[in-house]
């Protein structure tokens, strides 16, 4: 007789995968990665490229040779955190191989020494990012600017040491005189990271997300409503120091940080109140690291500070209980 | 429209069932009468081997105070009173009877008319269900007499009847409010009575526009009946949430609805206690749907309890589907998969499910991303992914202090987990777990 399965309930099952989530991600992450490469050109694809394909190659190497667990390269994490890397970083030549570096920081040491998958602390990009910062600080803050060297395949000395700096680099150095147009803000038309220039391409993504509802509103607008809200305290107190609050936020990393970083499943609150309260933390530290901190951004820092308290985050926040 | 406060999912509702008028189901040769049909303790058989009976006739008697008497559902003789293991495996006392002819108690009405009047007082009224073994229908076959027995400290407040059927694929109740909407009505006049509560509420889903509409013109017809159609949202036929849906109360951890003034009851109960007190008829049948996306033709059956499930499925299919994976006995949710074709359907049993070898195996598990799906679809407002990581290591008494035993086991979390981590299987054990806990201590 044919046997029959038996297990139990539920017998049916929504049909969500991680694997779709992830790939989603991704998806929502091409927008901004349309525009890194209208605006930084042939530079912008090939980092993209190889931070996917070594953070992808990374991942199975350790699966198979290192962990021996069955790979799990096709559920798209590791390509979410190889386009996040690249988009982390400023598209210049050098950035090409100096990205598998980064990628092997962020995939080995930030997600697969902790067990892969759902078990790191810490959002593995940023990891690899902040590595990368402090480990080749200059390389990481040489900013070529928008629209220049589009495609030559020529890597000249000279292309890459005349860029400019972003929008943040030169008010740190020059004072808030510096700040420029809240319009290429906006579009991206600034120096800068690969995926960090544009808040319109990243808002487009963050919307197809809150959609799907891959992520709620209380991470991006409690983090990007704090800096806001914070700079703009700032700003009325002295304008000739603080830069004002509509530049704040879309310069630098907040856009991108509060998004796509800040929103990882894995290292975000559970509860909304938790993850209002994550947004707030990394809103709050941004703006102070920017403003009294060494470095002109401080979105990576801000995020993976929060990482840290995101377990007591969720012991501290519980869902409120239906019988209580 | 009205639904409960937290959590709960959409599954795919599947109802391809609703347009299959009942059918009596034919009486097989044998049958086998389980002696737990019900929760509680078994009935104690009090016929003998050899003894002929009749439709109706009391054969196992309730002799605990949790337990409910079970009546033949079928006329012939007793052929052993045995163990007999049941469509999940476990062994159970049963009495075995051959069937010869359908001859009936003579205080049965059989008649199809509809008797309205019902003259008895509260008190008999509870032990006239008491009497003919009426327990609930929606699933799990608490007897009836003892939740209409209200502990003098308490008072019932609202009567709500359960006409959700939130379980994808069931029709059971969509075809017994088509067919039979004024014995319902009776029914749920006389457990308003039998309460003494002014108003009854009858919660039904609105993807359920047509018995909606059939309630509403017959609830018009009698006093304090209230059709209260609601928003759908899987686990709206969880008691706790339909009391929350209806009346925005909130049953306290470790209570139960009375304590907030409520009784529910479920609509084919409802038709039960119609029959039970007006027609003298005891609980021996059941409306149980037959239906799975790979049959020809959905069924729904009016079952007499002691039919095996081989039976139902020869006759209602002949045989099973080549790629059929798995029979479940309820809704794909919260039903239980059969592991014994031959065991016999109960007065729990509400259908017979057929899913298909393709949506009949898990998928792989992977790590959990707390993305918190559970948490949110958690209708208890609980954290399955916290139960389940805190069973896995045997840390029983923090997964007890972070309210396992409130988990209803809707199943919500499973379904909505992206990891198909078992979430639901790791919270039963560690609910199991953590009751023999609590028992230790007790003692």
């Amino acid at each position: 007789m044919k046997l029959l399965n038996v297990s139990g309930s539920p017998h049916v099952h929504s049909d969500e995968s991680t694997k779709k989530i992830m790939w989603r991600v991704n998806l929502a992450l091409v927008p901004t990665f349309i525009v890194a490469i209208a605006f930084f050109g042939l530079n912008a694809l090939l980092i993209s490229l190889v931070s996917v394909a070594s953070c992808v190659l990374f991942q199975w190497l350790i699966e198979k040779f290192i962990l021996k667990t069955p790979s799990t390269i096709c559920d798209g994490s590791a390509v979410v955190t190889g386009l996040l890397l690249a988009f982390n970083v400023p598209a210049t030549r050098e950035m090409v191989l100096l990205v598998i570096i980064a990628a092997l920081v962020a995939i080995g040491v930030g997600k697969m020494s902790f067990g892969g998958l759902g078990k790191n602390p810490f959002n593995p990009a940023l990891v690899g990012r902040v590595f990368m910062l402090i480990s080749f600080p200059v390389q990481m803050t040489t900013w070529p600017k928008p629209g220049e060297n589009l495609f030559s395949m020529v890597s000249t000395p000279t292309s890459d040491a005349t860029t400019g700096a972003t929008p943040l680099g030169l008010i740190k150095e020059n004072g808030v005189q510096a700040a420029g147009q809240v319009w290429d803000y906006f579009i991206g038309n600034i120096g800068g990271s690969l995926g960090e220039v544009s808040a319109l391409a990243i808002l487009i993504g963050a919307i197809y997300l809150l959609c799907r509802r891959i992520i709620t509103w209380h991470i991006p607008v409690s983090f990007i409503g704090t800096a806001f809200i914070f700079s703009g305290i700032l700003w009325l107190c002295d304008k000739t120091v603080f830069l004002d609050p509509v530049s704040t936020i879309l310069t630098g990393g907040i856009m991108l940080g509060a998004c796509f970083m800040a929103t990882d499943m894995v290292t975000s609150p559970m509860t909304k109140a938790g993850q209002l309260i994550f947004g707030f933390g990394c809103g709050l530290l941004t703006i102070i690291i920017r403003n009294w901190g060494n470095y002109p951004e401080g979105v990576s820092f801000a995020i993976l500070l929060m990482n840290a308290v995101t377990p007591l985050l969720n012991r501290w926040f519980k869902p409120k209980r239906f019988a209580n | 429209m009205k639904t409960f406060a937290m959590g709960g999912v959409h599954p795919e509702e599947n109802k391809i069932s609703t347009s299959a008028a009942i059918e009596e189901f034919p009486l097989p040769k044998t049958a086998v009468i389980l002696m737990t049909q019900h929760l509680g303790a078994p009935a104690t058989p009090c016929v003998a081997k050899g003894d002929k009976v009749k439709v109706g006739q009391l054969i196992g008697k309730a002799e605990a105070f949790m337990c409910a008497n079970i009546h033949s559902p079928f006329s012939g003789t007793v052929a052993k009173i045995d163990t007999c293991k049941d469509a999940f495996g476990l062994a159970k006392p049963a009495i075995y009877i051959n069937i010869d002819g359908d001859e009936w108690e003579e205080n049965i009405d059989r008649t199809p008319d509809i008797k309205r009047e019902c003259t008895l007082e509260p008190k008999e009224i509870v032990d006239k269900l008491k009497e003919k073994g009426v327990v609930g229908l929606g699933g799990a076959t608490f007897p009836t007499h003892i939740k209409y027995s209200i502990a003098p400290d308490k008072k019932a407040e609202y009567l709500i009847i359960n006409a959700v059927e939130c379980e994808p694929y069931l029709t059971s109740d969509h075809r017994v409010m088509m067919e039979h909407a004024e014995e319902i009505c009776i029914g749920v006049s006389i457990l308003r009575k039998a309460l003494g509560v002014p108003n009854a509420y009858i919660g039904i889903e609105n993807n359920k526009p047509e018995p909606i509409a059939v309630m509403k013109a017959m609830a018009a017809k009698f006093e304090g009946i209230i059709v209260e159609p609601l928003k759908v949202k899987y686990p709206q036929g969880a008691e706790k949430q339909l009391i929350n849906a209806i009346t925005g109360r909130r049953v306290p951890s470790g209570k139960l609805p009375i304590d907030v003034g409520c009784v529910v009851s479920n609509v084919g109960t409802s038709y039960a206690v119609y029959e039970a007190v007006q027609k003298n008829k005891p609980l021996i049948e059941n409306i149980l749907t037959v239906t799975g996306k790979k049959l020809e033709v959905q069924h729904n059956y009016h079952v007499r309890f002691g039919v095996t499930y081989s039976d139902i499925i020869a006759h209602a299919m002949g045989n099973l589907p080549e790629t059929t994976g798995k029979v479940i006995s309820g809704g794909p949710m919260m039903g239980k998969a059969v592991s014994n074709l031959d065991g016999p359907t109960t007065k729990g049993a509400s259908s017979v499910l057929v899913i298909d070898q393709s949506e009949a195996v898990r998928a792989t598990e992977s790590n959990c991303i707390r993305c918190g799906k559970c948490m949110n679809a958690c209708p208890m407002g609980l954290e399955p992914y916290l139960f389940s990581a805190l069973v896995k290591n045997r840390r029983i008494e923090e997964a007890g202090q972070h309210n396992i035993l409130d988990c209803i086991e809707c199943g919500c979390c499973f379904f909505s987990c992206p990891a198909n981590k078992p979430l639901l299987d790791e919270i039963r054990l560690g609910k199991n777990l953590y009751r023999g806990i609590l028992m230790a201590k007790k003692k």
